[in-house]
Protein backbone atom coordinates (compact mmCIF):
# COMPACT_ATOMS: atom_id res chain seq x y z
CA UNK A 1 0.00 0.00 0.00
CA UNK A 2 2.86 2.90 1.04
CA UNK A 3 4.23 1.46 -2.61
CA UNK A 4 1.27 2.48 -4.33
CA UNK A 5 0.60 5.92 -2.38
CA UNK A 6 4.49 6.09 -3.88
CA UNK A 7 3.90 5.58 -6.89
CA UNK A 8 0.49 7.14 -7.32
CA UNK A 9 1.33 10.07 -9.35
CA UNK A 10 2.23 7.66 -12.04
CA UNK A 11 -0.97 5.72 -11.55
CA UNK A 12 -3.13 8.71 -11.58
CA UNK A 13 -1.42 9.99 -14.45
CA UNK A 14 -2.27 6.91 -16.57
CA UNK A 15 -5.76 7.29 -15.43
CA UNK A 16 -6.01 10.16 -16.88
CA UNK A 17 -4.42 8.85 -20.20
CA UNK A 18 -6.85 5.87 -20.14
CA UNK A 19 -9.66 8.16 -19.88
CA UNK A 20 -9.32 10.74 -21.84
CA UNK A 21 -8.17 7.94 -24.63
CA UNK A 22 -12.00 6.29 -23.52
CA UNK A 23 -13.90 9.87 -24.00
CA UNK A 24 -12.05 10.55 -26.98
CA UNK A 25 -12.31 7.46 -28.83
CA UNK A 26 -16.56 7.25 -27.46
CA UNK A 27 -16.59 9.92 -29.53
CA UNK A 28 -15.39 8.61 -32.59
CA UNK A 29 -17.26 5.55 -31.74
CA UNK A 30 -20.31 7.38 -31.54
CA UNK A 31 -20.11 9.63 -35.11
CA UNK A 32 -18.84 6.69 -36.73
CA UNK A 33 -21.55 4.51 -35.50
CA UNK A 34 -24.58 7.38 -36.43
CA UNK A 35 -22.93 7.36 -40.07
CA UNK A 36 -23.10 3.18 -40.62
CA UNK A 37 -26.54 3.23 -39.50
CA UNK A 38 -27.35 6.04 -41.43
CA UNK A 39 -25.84 3.98 -44.13
CA UNK A 40 -27.10 -0.06 -43.68
CA UNK A 41 -31.03 1.79 -43.66
CA UNK A 42 -30.12 3.90 -46.71
CA UNK A 43 -31.11 3.04 -49.99
CA UNK A 44 -27.73 3.64 -51.96
CA UNK A 45 -26.50 0.18 -52.90
CA UNK A 46 -22.49 1.23 -52.80
CA UNK A 47 -23.78 3.23 -48.75
CA UNK A 48 -24.83 -0.39 -47.84
CA UNK A 49 -22.28 -2.51 -48.96
CA UNK A 50 -19.64 -0.09 -47.80
CA UNK A 51 -21.58 -0.13 -44.37
CA UNK A 52 -21.87 -4.14 -43.89
CA UNK A 53 -18.62 -4.47 -44.90
CA UNK A 54 -17.36 -2.17 -42.27
CA UNK A 55 -19.21 -3.84 -39.16
CA UNK A 56 -17.83 -7.18 -40.66
CA UNK A 57 -13.78 -6.53 -40.78
CA UNK A 58 -14.48 -4.62 -37.68
CA UNK A 59 -16.34 -6.92 -35.79
CA UNK A 60 -14.36 -10.02 -36.70
CA UNK A 61 -11.06 -8.93 -36.42
CA UNK A 62 -9.64 -8.56 -33.00
CA UNK A 63 -9.23 -4.85 -31.47
CA UNK A 64 -5.42 -5.84 -30.47
CA UNK A 65 -4.48 -6.85 -34.77
CA UNK A 66 -6.29 -3.89 -35.47
CA UNK A 67 -4.07 -1.39 -33.35
CA UNK A 68 -1.19 -2.87 -34.22
CA UNK A 69 -1.72 -2.71 -37.84
CA UNK A 70 -2.83 0.97 -37.95
CA UNK A 71 0.23 1.75 -35.35
CA UNK A 72 2.98 0.37 -37.21
CA UNK A 73 1.58 -0.36 -40.85
CA UNK A 74 -0.32 2.93 -41.09
CA UNK A 75 2.83 4.93 -40.31
CA UNK A 76 4.57 3.15 -43.11
CA UNK A 77 1.10 3.64 -45.47
CA UNK A 78 1.22 7.43 -44.63
CA UNK A 79 5.10 8.00 -45.14
CA UNK A 80 5.20 5.62 -48.65
CA UNK A 81 2.63 7.84 -49.73
CA UNK A 82 4.17 11.29 -48.70
CA UNK A 83 6.95 10.05 -50.20
CA UNK A 84 5.55 8.86 -53.54
CA UNK A 85 3.35 12.25 -54.11
CA UNK A 86 6.31 14.48 -52.57
CA UNK A 87 3.00 16.30 -50.45
CA UNK A 88 4.07 15.80 -47.22
CA UNK A 89 7.37 15.04 -45.29
CA UNK A 90 8.27 12.18 -42.31
CA UNK A 91 4.75 11.65 -40.39
CA UNK A 92 5.24 9.97 -37.08
CA UNK A 93 1.39 8.42 -35.82
CA UNK A 94 1.74 8.98 -31.90
CA UNK A 95 0.43 6.01 -29.62
CA UNK A 96 -2.43 8.66 -28.45
CA UNK A 97 -3.84 9.63 -32.26
CA UNK A 98 -3.25 5.11 -33.52
CA UNK A 99 -5.15 4.17 -30.10
CA UNK A 100 -7.72 6.66 -30.12
CA UNK A 101 -8.68 6.24 -34.04
CA UNK A 102 -8.45 2.48 -33.86
CA UNK A 103 -11.02 1.96 -30.95
CA UNK A 104 -13.36 4.34 -32.33
CA UNK A 105 -13.59 3.04 -35.81
CA UNK A 106 -13.57 -0.46 -33.66
CA UNK A 107 -16.56 0.17 -31.54
CA UNK A 108 -18.31 2.24 -34.45
CA UNK A 109 -18.65 -0.88 -35.75
CA UNK A 110 -20.38 -2.18 -32.61
CA UNK A 111 -21.92 1.34 -32.40
CA UNK A 112 -23.77 0.95 -35.78
CA UNK A 113 -25.35 -2.22 -35.33
CA UNK A 114 -26.80 -0.86 -31.93
CA UNK A 115 -27.62 2.52 -33.62
CA UNK A 116 -29.43 0.73 -36.43
CA UNK A 117 -31.74 -1.38 -34.22
CA UNK A 118 -32.85 1.23 -32.52
CA UNK A 119 -33.56 3.36 -35.18
CA UNK A 120 -36.15 -0.10 -36.81
CA UNK A 121 -37.83 -0.25 -33.36
CA UNK A 122 -39.18 3.21 -34.00
CA UNK A 123 -43.03 2.36 -34.92
CA UNK A 124 -43.08 3.52 -38.65
CA UNK A 125 -46.58 5.37 -38.02
CA UNK A 126 -44.71 7.98 -35.78
CA UNK A 127 -41.98 9.08 -38.72
CA UNK A 128 -45.42 9.04 -41.24
CA UNK A 129 -47.65 11.32 -38.74
CA UNK A 130 -44.17 13.64 -38.87
CA UNK A 131 -44.05 14.18 -42.60
CA UNK A 132 -47.81 14.24 -42.34
CA UNK A 133 -47.50 17.55 -39.93
CA UNK A 134 -45.23 18.87 -42.70
CA UNK A 135 -41.88 18.63 -40.74
CA UNK A 136 -38.69 18.30 -42.77
CA UNK A 137 -36.43 15.27 -42.41
CA UNK A 138 -33.82 17.23 -39.77
CA UNK A 139 -36.70 18.00 -37.69
CA UNK A 140 -38.02 14.83 -37.93
CA UNK A 141 -34.73 13.36 -36.80
CA UNK A 142 -34.48 15.67 -34.21
CA UNK A 143 -37.53 15.50 -32.68
CA UNK A 144 -39.16 11.84 -33.72
CA UNK A 145 -36.40 9.65 -34.19
CA UNK A 146 -33.51 11.01 -31.73
CA UNK A 147 -35.24 11.18 -28.28
CA UNK A 148 -37.06 7.86 -29.17
CA UNK A 149 -33.75 6.32 -31.06
CA UNK A 150 -31.38 6.93 -27.61
CA UNK A 151 -33.73 5.35 -25.43
CA UNK A 152 -33.61 2.36 -27.87
CA UNK A 153 -29.67 2.07 -28.24
CA UNK A 154 -28.61 2.69 -24.84
CA UNK A 155 -28.48 -0.85 -23.08
CA UNK A 156 -26.61 -1.87 -25.85
CA UNK A 157 -24.75 1.66 -25.57
CA UNK A 158 -24.12 0.83 -22.16
CA UNK A 159 -22.75 -2.64 -22.98
CA UNK A 160 -20.90 -1.40 -25.87
CA UNK A 161 -19.12 1.65 -23.91
CA UNK A 162 -17.97 -0.89 -20.93
CA UNK A 163 -16.06 -3.30 -23.02
CA UNK A 164 -14.52 0.09 -24.99
CA UNK A 165 -13.11 1.15 -21.52
CA UNK A 166 -11.60 -2.03 -21.33
CA UNK A 167 -10.10 -2.32 -24.49
CA UNK A 168 -8.23 0.71 -23.94
CA UNK A 169 -5.89 -1.50 -22.05
CA UNK A 170 -4.95 -2.84 -24.81
CA UNK A 171 -2.75 0.69 -26.25
CA UNK A 172 -0.65 -0.30 -23.31
CA UNK A 173 1.06 -2.81 -25.82
CA UNK A 174 1.62 -0.50 -28.27
CA UNK A 175 3.27 1.66 -25.76
CA UNK A 176 1.13 4.11 -24.44
CA UNK A 177 2.04 5.59 -21.04
CA UNK A 178 -1.84 4.42 -19.78
CA UNK A 179 -2.67 3.18 -16.55
CA UNK A 180 -1.73 -0.39 -17.71
CA UNK A 181 1.57 0.62 -18.90
CA UNK A 182 2.73 2.83 -16.40
CA UNK A 183 1.36 0.14 -13.66
CA UNK A 184 3.48 -2.41 -15.27
CA UNK A 185 6.59 -0.33 -15.07
CA UNK A 186 6.37 0.66 -11.52
CA UNK A 187 5.25 -2.87 -10.19
CA UNK A 188 8.66 -4.64 -12.18
CA UNK A 189 10.93 -1.96 -10.69
CA UNK A 190 9.43 -2.46 -7.45
CA UNK A 191 9.17 -6.31 -7.61
CA UNK A 192 5.61 -5.78 -6.56
CA UNK A 193 4.00 -6.44 -9.97
CA UNK A 194 1.02 -8.49 -8.23
CA UNK A 195 0.34 -5.19 -6.09
CA UNK A 196 0.41 -2.41 -9.10
CA UNK A 197 -1.52 -4.47 -11.37
CA UNK A 198 -4.33 -4.95 -8.51
CA UNK A 199 -4.17 -1.65 -7.83
CA UNK A 200 -4.70 -1.14 -12.07
CA UNK A 201 -7.79 -3.89 -11.54
CA UNK A 202 -9.46 -1.51 -8.92
CA UNK A 203 -8.71 1.62 -10.84
CA UNK A 204 -10.72 0.02 -13.90
CA UNK A 205 -13.46 -1.13 -11.56
CA UNK A 206 -13.93 2.40 -10.53
CA UNK A 207 -13.89 3.43 -13.99
CA UNK A 208 -16.84 1.00 -15.08
CA UNK A 209 -18.90 1.57 -11.64
CA UNK A 210 -18.95 5.47 -12.25
CA UNK A 211 -20.06 4.99 -15.89
CA UNK A 212 -22.65 2.72 -15.21
CA UNK A 213 -23.84 5.47 -12.87
CA UNK A 214 -23.67 7.90 -15.80
CA UNK A 215 -25.35 5.70 -17.45
CA UNK A 216 -28.42 4.66 -15.24
CA UNK A 217 -28.88 8.14 -15.25
CA UNK A 218 -28.85 8.68 -18.91
CA UNK A 219 -31.32 5.77 -18.77
CA UNK A 220 -33.71 7.20 -16.34
CA UNK A 221 -33.89 10.72 -18.11
CA UNK A 222 -34.52 9.27 -21.50
CA UNK A 223 -36.92 6.70 -19.46
CA UNK A 224 -39.30 9.33 -18.81
CA UNK A 225 -43.33 8.67 -18.66
CA UNK A 226 -42.64 5.29 -20.30
CA UNK A 227 -44.28 2.07 -18.30
CA UNK A 228 -41.64 -0.56 -18.06
CA UNK A 229 -43.53 -3.67 -17.80
CA UNK A 230 -42.73 -5.90 -15.41
CA UNK A 231 -42.16 -9.66 -15.66
CA UNK A 232 -41.54 -10.66 -12.20
CA UNK B 1 4.15 -20.69 -65.22
CA UNK B 2 4.54 -21.30 -61.40
CA UNK B 3 8.30 -19.47 -61.58
CA UNK B 4 6.75 -16.10 -63.08
CA UNK B 5 3.62 -16.03 -60.75
CA UNK B 6 6.51 -16.11 -58.03
CA UNK B 7 8.30 -13.46 -60.19
CA UNK B 8 4.94 -11.14 -60.72
CA UNK B 9 4.47 -11.48 -57.12
CA UNK B 10 7.51 -10.27 -55.84
CA UNK B 11 8.05 -7.25 -58.01
CA UNK B 12 4.10 -6.29 -58.17
CA UNK B 13 2.79 -6.91 -54.93
CA UNK B 14 2.17 -4.28 -52.17
CA UNK B 15 2.85 -6.93 -49.78
CA UNK B 16 4.74 -9.58 -49.75
CA UNK B 17 2.91 -12.62 -50.20
CA UNK B 18 5.83 -15.05 -50.84
CA UNK B 19 6.94 -14.73 -47.54
CA UNK B 20 4.06 -15.12 -46.17
CA UNK B 21 3.31 -18.26 -48.15
CA UNK B 22 7.09 -19.76 -46.83
CA UNK B 23 5.79 -19.09 -43.72
CA UNK B 24 2.36 -20.56 -43.44
CA UNK B 25 2.62 -23.15 -41.62
CA UNK B 26 3.61 -21.04 -38.97
CA UNK B 27 0.60 -19.20 -38.95
CA UNK B 28 -1.42 -22.60 -39.27
CA UNK B 29 0.51 -23.89 -35.60
CA UNK B 30 -0.59 -20.02 -34.59
CA UNK B 31 -4.28 -20.61 -35.51
CA UNK B 32 -4.17 -23.95 -33.61
CA UNK B 33 -2.85 -22.56 -30.18
CA UNK B 34 -5.25 -19.76 -30.53
CA UNK B 35 -8.46 -21.97 -31.05
CA UNK B 36 -6.85 -24.65 -28.46
CA UNK B 37 -6.71 -21.54 -25.80
CA UNK B 38 -10.29 -20.51 -26.34
CA UNK B 39 -12.05 -23.86 -26.78
CA UNK B 40 -10.78 -24.95 -23.79
CA UNK B 41 -11.02 -21.92 -21.76
CA UNK B 42 -14.70 -22.48 -23.01
CA UNK B 43 -15.73 -25.61 -22.01
CA UNK B 44 -13.67 -24.56 -18.37
CA UNK B 45 -15.22 -21.29 -17.92
CA UNK B 46 -18.59 -23.17 -18.98
CA UNK B 47 -18.63 -25.54 -17.17
CA UNK B 48 -17.88 -23.78 -13.86
CA UNK B 49 -20.52 -20.98 -15.06
CA UNK B 50 -23.27 -23.58 -14.66
CA UNK B 51 -23.02 -23.94 -10.32
CA UNK B 52 -22.30 -20.47 -10.22
CA UNK B 53 -25.55 -19.30 -12.51
CA UNK B 54 -27.46 -21.55 -10.23
CA UNK B 55 -25.76 -19.98 -6.88
CA UNK B 56 -26.90 -16.72 -8.85
CA UNK B 57 -30.26 -17.08 -9.22
CA UNK B 58 -31.32 -18.60 -6.05
CA UNK B 59 -31.78 -16.11 -2.84
CA UNK B 60 -28.94 -17.76 -0.34
CA UNK B 61 -26.94 -14.27 0.59
CA UNK B 62 -24.03 -16.00 2.14
CA UNK B 63 -23.71 -18.10 -1.57
CA UNK B 64 -24.71 -14.96 -3.97
CA UNK B 65 -22.52 -12.20 -2.26
CA UNK B 66 -19.23 -14.18 -3.84
CA UNK B 67 -19.94 -15.13 -7.13
CA UNK B 68 -21.68 -11.96 -7.71
CA UNK B 69 -18.05 -10.12 -6.26
CA UNK B 70 -16.59 -12.58 -8.47
CA UNK B 71 -18.51 -11.58 -11.81
CA UNK B 72 -18.11 -8.33 -11.37
CA UNK B 73 -14.27 -7.78 -10.29
CA UNK B 74 -13.92 -10.22 -13.69
CA UNK B 75 -16.48 -7.93 -15.67
CA UNK B 76 -15.76 -5.05 -14.62
CA UNK B 77 -11.70 -5.09 -15.83
CA UNK B 78 -9.65 -5.73 -18.98
CA UNK B 79 -8.74 -9.34 -19.76
CA UNK B 80 -5.53 -7.79 -20.23
CA UNK B 81 -4.71 -6.68 -16.93
CA UNK B 82 -6.39 -9.81 -15.67
CA UNK B 83 -3.71 -11.86 -17.59
CA UNK B 84 -1.14 -9.62 -16.44
CA UNK B 85 -2.05 -10.54 -12.92
CA UNK B 86 -1.61 -13.97 -12.74
CA UNK B 87 1.34 -14.49 -14.99
CA UNK B 88 3.41 -11.56 -13.79
CA UNK B 89 1.81 -10.88 -10.41
CA UNK B 90 2.04 -14.23 -8.77
CA UNK B 91 5.31 -14.68 -8.88
CA UNK B 92 5.45 -11.80 -6.10
CA UNK B 93 4.42 -14.47 -3.50
CA UNK B 94 7.40 -16.34 -2.06
CA UNK B 95 4.73 -19.16 -0.67
CA UNK B 96 3.27 -19.44 -4.13
CA UNK B 97 6.89 -20.13 -5.77
CA UNK B 98 7.38 -22.61 -2.90
CA UNK B 99 4.21 -24.66 -3.94
CA UNK B 100 4.30 -28.14 -6.39
CA UNK B 101 1.86 -26.01 -8.96
CA UNK B 102 4.59 -23.60 -9.33
CA UNK B 103 6.71 -24.99 -11.82
CA UNK B 104 4.38 -26.56 -14.22
CA UNK B 105 1.93 -24.71 -13.89
CA UNK B 106 2.01 -20.79 -12.71
CA UNK B 107 5.03 -20.06 -14.12
CA UNK B 108 4.26 -21.12 -17.56
CA UNK B 109 2.55 -18.46 -19.86
CA UNK B 110 0.27 -20.86 -21.63
CA UNK B 111 -1.08 -21.80 -18.39
CA UNK B 112 -1.74 -18.25 -17.11
CA UNK B 113 -3.29 -17.61 -19.93
CA UNK B 114 -5.72 -20.44 -19.95
CA UNK B 115 -6.22 -19.34 -15.97
CA UNK B 116 -6.88 -16.16 -17.32
CA UNK B 117 -8.91 -16.76 -20.00
CA UNK B 118 -11.25 -19.23 -18.32
CA UNK B 119 -11.78 -17.68 -14.99
CA UNK B 120 -12.97 -14.23 -17.64
CA UNK B 121 -15.62 -16.21 -19.47
CA UNK B 122 -17.01 -18.03 -16.49
CA UNK B 123 -17.81 -14.48 -15.15
CA UNK B 124 -19.85 -13.57 -18.47
CA UNK B 125 -21.04 -16.97 -18.79
CA UNK B 126 -22.44 -16.73 -15.57
CA UNK B 127 -24.20 -13.53 -15.94
CA UNK B 128 -25.50 -14.33 -18.83
CA UNK B 129 -27.07 -18.00 -17.82
CA UNK B 130 -28.46 -16.17 -14.51
CA UNK B 131 -30.52 -13.76 -16.74
CA UNK B 132 -31.62 -16.93 -19.03
CA UNK B 133 -32.70 -18.91 -15.69
CA UNK B 134 -34.62 -16.12 -13.93
CA UNK B 135 -37.11 -15.55 -17.04
CA UNK B 136 -38.10 -18.93 -17.42
CA UNK B 137 -41.95 -18.56 -17.29
CA UNK B 138 -43.29 -19.55 -14.06
CA UNK B 139 -46.42 -21.59 -15.65
CA UNK B 140 -42.79 -23.99 -16.84
CA UNK B 141 -41.75 -24.23 -13.21
CA UNK B 142 -45.37 -24.53 -11.58
CA UNK B 143 -46.53 -27.34 -13.95
CA UNK B 144 -43.41 -29.03 -12.94
CA UNK B 145 -44.01 -28.43 -9.22
CA UNK B 146 -47.00 -30.12 -10.01
CA UNK B 147 -46.60 -32.84 -11.36
CA UNK B 148 -44.15 -33.63 -8.06
CA UNK B 149 -40.65 -32.98 -9.27
CA UNK B 150 -38.49 -32.06 -7.09
CA UNK B 151 -35.91 -28.85 -7.13
CA UNK B 152 -32.99 -30.74 -8.56
CA UNK B 153 -35.33 -32.12 -10.72
CA UNK B 154 -37.24 -29.39 -12.06
CA UNK B 155 -33.39 -27.35 -12.56
CA UNK B 156 -32.36 -30.70 -14.47
CA UNK B 157 -35.08 -31.63 -16.32
CA UNK B 158 -37.38 -27.99 -16.81
CA UNK B 159 -35.43 -25.02 -15.95
CA UNK B 160 -31.43 -25.43 -17.43
CA UNK B 161 -32.40 -27.53 -21.00
CA UNK B 162 -34.52 -24.04 -22.11
CA UNK B 163 -32.14 -21.76 -20.33
CA UNK B 164 -29.57 -22.47 -22.02
CA UNK B 165 -31.29 -22.96 -25.54
CA UNK B 166 -32.82 -19.40 -24.70
CA UNK B 167 -28.99 -18.11 -23.60
CA UNK B 168 -27.54 -19.44 -26.97
CA UNK B 169 -27.89 -16.08 -29.00
CA UNK B 170 -26.29 -14.41 -26.22
CA UNK B 171 -23.11 -17.24 -25.89
CA UNK B 172 -22.71 -16.96 -29.42
CA UNK B 173 -21.28 -13.27 -28.77
CA UNK B 174 -19.15 -14.46 -25.22
CA UNK B 175 -17.93 -16.99 -28.43
CA UNK B 176 -16.30 -14.20 -30.63
CA UNK B 177 -15.55 -12.23 -27.85
CA UNK B 178 -13.42 -14.83 -26.12
CA UNK B 179 -11.59 -15.62 -29.51
CA UNK B 180 -11.22 -11.59 -29.89
CA UNK B 181 -9.72 -11.88 -26.33
CA UNK B 182 -7.29 -15.02 -26.57
CA UNK B 183 -5.18 -12.01 -28.65
CA UNK B 184 -3.55 -11.44 -25.57
CA UNK B 185 -1.87 -14.38 -24.99
CA UNK B 186 0.65 -12.97 -27.64
CA UNK B 187 1.27 -10.47 -25.07
CA UNK B 188 3.01 -12.65 -22.67
CA UNK B 189 5.26 -14.15 -25.10
CA UNK B 190 2.55 -17.10 -26.87
CA UNK B 191 2.86 -17.59 -30.28
CA UNK B 192 -0.90 -17.72 -31.00
CA UNK B 193 -2.21 -16.34 -34.12
CA UNK B 194 -1.44 -12.92 -34.03
CA UNK B 195 1.89 -13.83 -31.87
CA UNK B 196 2.92 -15.66 -35.04
CA UNK B 197 2.29 -12.47 -37.21
CA UNK B 198 4.37 -10.22 -34.48
CA UNK B 199 6.91 -13.15 -34.95
CA UNK B 200 7.43 -12.25 -38.78
CA UNK B 201 6.78 -8.83 -38.88
CA UNK B 202 9.62 -8.40 -36.35
CA UNK B 203 11.98 -11.31 -37.64
CA UNK B 204 12.22 -9.24 -41.46
CA UNK B 205 11.20 -5.93 -40.35
CA UNK B 206 7.85 -5.32 -41.98
CA UNK B 207 4.92 -3.71 -40.96
CA UNK B 208 2.07 -5.08 -42.40
CA UNK B 209 2.30 -8.83 -44.04
CA UNK B 210 1.81 -10.43 -40.64
CA UNK B 211 -0.74 -8.11 -38.91
CA UNK B 212 -2.59 -8.55 -42.28
CA UNK B 213 -2.19 -12.55 -42.36
CA UNK B 214 -3.30 -12.74 -38.74
CA UNK B 215 -6.11 -10.13 -39.46
CA UNK B 216 -7.38 -12.35 -42.44
CA UNK B 217 -7.26 -15.19 -40.69
CA UNK B 218 -9.15 -14.09 -37.52
CA UNK B 219 -11.89 -13.09 -39.58
CA UNK B 220 -12.54 -16.44 -41.77
CA UNK B 221 -12.17 -18.09 -38.03
CA UNK B 222 -15.31 -15.78 -36.61
CA UNK B 223 -17.13 -16.14 -39.99
CA UNK B 224 -17.07 -19.69 -39.16
CA UNK B 225 -17.75 -19.68 -36.22
CA UNK B 226 -21.14 -17.28 -36.15
CA UNK B 227 -22.11 -19.37 -39.39
CA UNK B 228 -21.73 -22.20 -37.16
CA UNK B 229 -24.06 -20.71 -34.57
CA UNK B 230 -26.40 -19.42 -36.63
CA UNK B 231 -27.23 -23.25 -37.89
CA UNK B 232 -27.04 -24.53 -34.63
CA UNK B 233 -29.75 -21.71 -32.82
CA UNK B 234 -32.19 -22.38 -36.17
CA UNK B 235 -32.07 -25.98 -34.65
CA UNK B 236 -32.34 -25.78 -30.82
CA UNK B 237 -34.31 -22.24 -30.84
CA UNK B 238 -37.20 -23.25 -33.69
CA UNK B 239 -39.97 -23.85 -30.99
CA UNK B 240 -38.99 -20.23 -29.53
CA UNK B 241 -39.63 -18.34 -33.49
CA UNK B 242 -43.07 -17.07 -34.46
CA UNK B 243 -44.96 -19.53 -36.51
CA UNK B 244 -44.82 -17.85 -40.23
CA UNK B 245 -41.75 -16.05 -39.08
CA UNK B 246 -40.16 -19.29 -39.76
CA UNK B 247 -39.94 -19.59 -43.98
CA UNK B 248 -40.61 -15.50 -44.46
CA UNK B 249 -37.95 -13.27 -44.19
CA UNK B 250 -38.09 -10.70 -41.81
CA UNK B 251 -39.69 -7.20 -42.64
CA UNK B 252 -37.23 -4.45 -43.33
CA UNK B 253 -37.77 -1.39 -41.20
CA UNK B 254 -37.88 2.14 -42.16
CA UNK B 255 -39.00 1.46 -45.98
CA UNK B 256 -40.09 5.01 -46.69
CA UNK B 257 -38.25 7.09 -44.47
CA UNK B 258 -34.33 7.65 -45.11
CA UNK B 259 -32.76 9.25 -42.23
Amino acid sequence: MDLIIEYQAQLLSGTWVTIRLALLSLMISVMCGLLGAWAKLSKNFVAQKTAAGYTTIVRGVPDLVLILLVFYGGQELVNSLGLATGLWDYVEISQFAAGVGTIGIVFGGYMTETFRGAIIAIPKGQIEAGVACGMDRITIFRRVIWPQMVRYALPGFSNNWLVQIKSTALVSVIGLQDVVYNGFVAGKSTRQLFTFMFAVLMIYLVLTAISDLGLRWLDRKYSKGIVRSDNG
Amino acid sequence: MGESIIAFLETWSPIDIVLIAQNFDRFLWGALVTLQLTVISLIVGGLLSIPLAIIRSGNNPFLNAPVWAFTYLFRGTPLLVQTYLIYYGLGQFEWIRQTVVWEPILSQAWWCALIAFSLNTAAYTTELLRGSIITTSKGEVEAAKACGLGKWMRLRRIVLPSAFRRALPAYSNEVIFMLHGSVVASTITIQDLLGVGRWLNGRYYLAYEGFITAAVMYLIIVLLVSRGFRLWEKHWLKHLYPLDAVEAKPKKGLASFRV
